[in-house]
């Protein structure tokens, strides 16, 4: 059986690895290689990457980037962020990703995803969802933009919708976990388990390696994404398999 | 010198990359005389096999690797190219690929359970003693697939187990086929790629 994939994101601005809390506040934390680098030799099973350069211009630099990297480490790469169109795409997977993670703009043009899976393949193309959980209409809600402006659309609807059009993965962040480090949002991934039949990464809570654990046996995910917690060193790709398999999940 | 068949298909870059890392000396090469003058062919692949198929029939390549299958000279297909060694697929309809090795793609049924596609990293287990299965036996390797082949016993070295065995690495004499992907399985991938590399320094073949 698969081995459940941990998965450090790196937010990359002008080529220069960063990471927003809650999507605000930014520290540099280095260069993109070397950490890369630095996580495949921990264990990490996959690496993404979100460029938040905000300029159309610095966009370039996100190519260099993957460019580079997947000259020097060997493990899948997916790159979200600023993703318009198919020949973004083109250019990122030309340049060694793997697979691309399309957000905003998939909302606005749902074509984009099928676009992009009957030109390079469904398991290139990856939906990131972020959402928060509305406790009035009690509905899990997309949000675009970064996190910054909500939309009508309810997650699961849009989990489903986009993996009817052609979705190979889906990348999922609570923003009501994200940056609290209490732990990832079962209920989401279990309903969104329940609604889709393609791999899920789970995104946004991860404070312990227990965490990790509880959202692969209690939640049917295929991978977890975690950033701050692993790039400040307070937990390590190690500790959270060892962690794993001491609970029964598969790690490589 | 390896030549890595190029036909405008996707991860041939990255086959590329892991090669010149390597310091493997390698060609990206669509010429009929280059490639059959190298020492061994890498035919990546990722994508649609009826697509592909046309593709190389374009480049008027389908020749070109049947030839270089019959002098004996090693070949190795990554995942889709893997897949484009057999008779037929069956993914949209019907469609003939290389018939190099026997066998057919078919898709993985996603009624046993399972989630397709499948894709991260799964355990191979070597169902033959061979170099090359030793190198990746009980070892994860990155997979990326919907399609599996349904290959002969005796051409298949290792599998993976995803609800049904999935042929991970196969052989038939100097015709090699790898279902995952060795480029992006980290150290243990790339041991695969010299393993392979050692394979067309040894080959005995007759050049002509």
């Amino acid at each position: 059986m698969l081995a459940k994939r941990l998965i450090p994101c790196l937010d990359v601005d002008h080529g220069r690895v960063k990471k927003g809390v809650r999507f605000v506040h930014l520290r540099d934390v280095g260069d993109p290689v070397k950490i890369a680098a630095a996580y495949q030799q921990q264990g990490a099973d996959e690496l993404v990457f979100l460029d938040i350069t905000a300029t159309h211009e610095g966009r370039s630099a996100i190519v260099e980037t993957i460019e580079a990297t997947a000259s020097q480490v060997f493990m899948p790469l997916t790159v979200g962020g600023g993703i318009h169109d198919v020949s973004d795409m083109q250019r990122l997977l030309k340049a060694g990703a793997d697979k691309v993670a399309v957000n905003s703009a998939a909302v606005s043009n749902p074509d984009l995803i099928t676009a992009g899976a009957e030109k390079f393949g469904r398991q290139c193309i990856v939906l990131a969802i972020d959402t928060k959980f509305n406790p009035i209409s009690r509905q899990y809600e997309v949000y675009v933009n970064g996190g910054r402006t909500p939309t009508p659309l309810n997650a699961i609807d849009w989990a489903k919708q986009g993996v009817s059009r052609g979705a190979g993965e889906l990348l999922v962040t609570s923003m009501d976990k994200d940056g609290t480090k209490s732990g990832f949002d079962l209920d989401l991934y279990r309903q969104l388990s329940a609604a889709v039949n393609v791999p899920i990464v789970a995104s946004g809570g991860a404070g312990a390696a227990e965490d990790f654990s509880d959202v692969f046996t209690n939640a049917n995910v295929d991978g977890a994404l975690a950033a701050s917690v692993f790039h400040y060193g307070e937990l390590t790709i190690t500790e959270v398999k060892r962690q794993l398999l001491k609970d029964g999940v598969i790690v490589r | 010198m390896i030549a890595i068949i190029d036909y405008d298909t996707g991860n041939t870059r990255n086959v590329k990359k892991a090669l010149d890392y390597l310091g493997i000396k390698n060609v990206l090469s669509a010429d009929p005389q280059e490639i059959l003058a190298a020492d061994g062919l890498i035919l990546p692949g990722v994508g649609a096999f009826r697509k592909a198929m046309l593709s190389l029939q374009q480049r008027q390549l389908v020749p070109v690797i049947k030839a270089a299958a019959k002098a004996g000279r090693p070949i190795l297909g990554i995942c889709l190219g893997m897949q484009l060694l057999f008779d037929q697929s069956l993914e949209f309809g019907q469609t003939a690929g290389l018939g190099i090795i026997a066998g057919q793609v078919v898709p993985i049924p996603a009624t046993i359970g399972v989630k397709v596609p499948h894709m991260g990293w799964d355990l191979n287990q070597a169902t033959t003693a061979d170099p090359l299965a030793a190198v990746f036996d009980q070892q994860f390797t990155y997979f990326v697939h919907s399609y599996y082949v349904q290959a002969k016993p005796k051409t298949i070295l290792a599998t993976s187990d995803y609800g049904v065995k999935i042929p991970s690495i196969v052989k038939q004499q100097n015709v090699i086929g790898i279902q995952f992907h060795p480029e992006k399985s980290g150290e243990i991938g790339l041991a695969g790629l010299t393993q392979f590399k050692e394979l067309t320094e040894n080959a005995d073949y007759s050049r002509n």
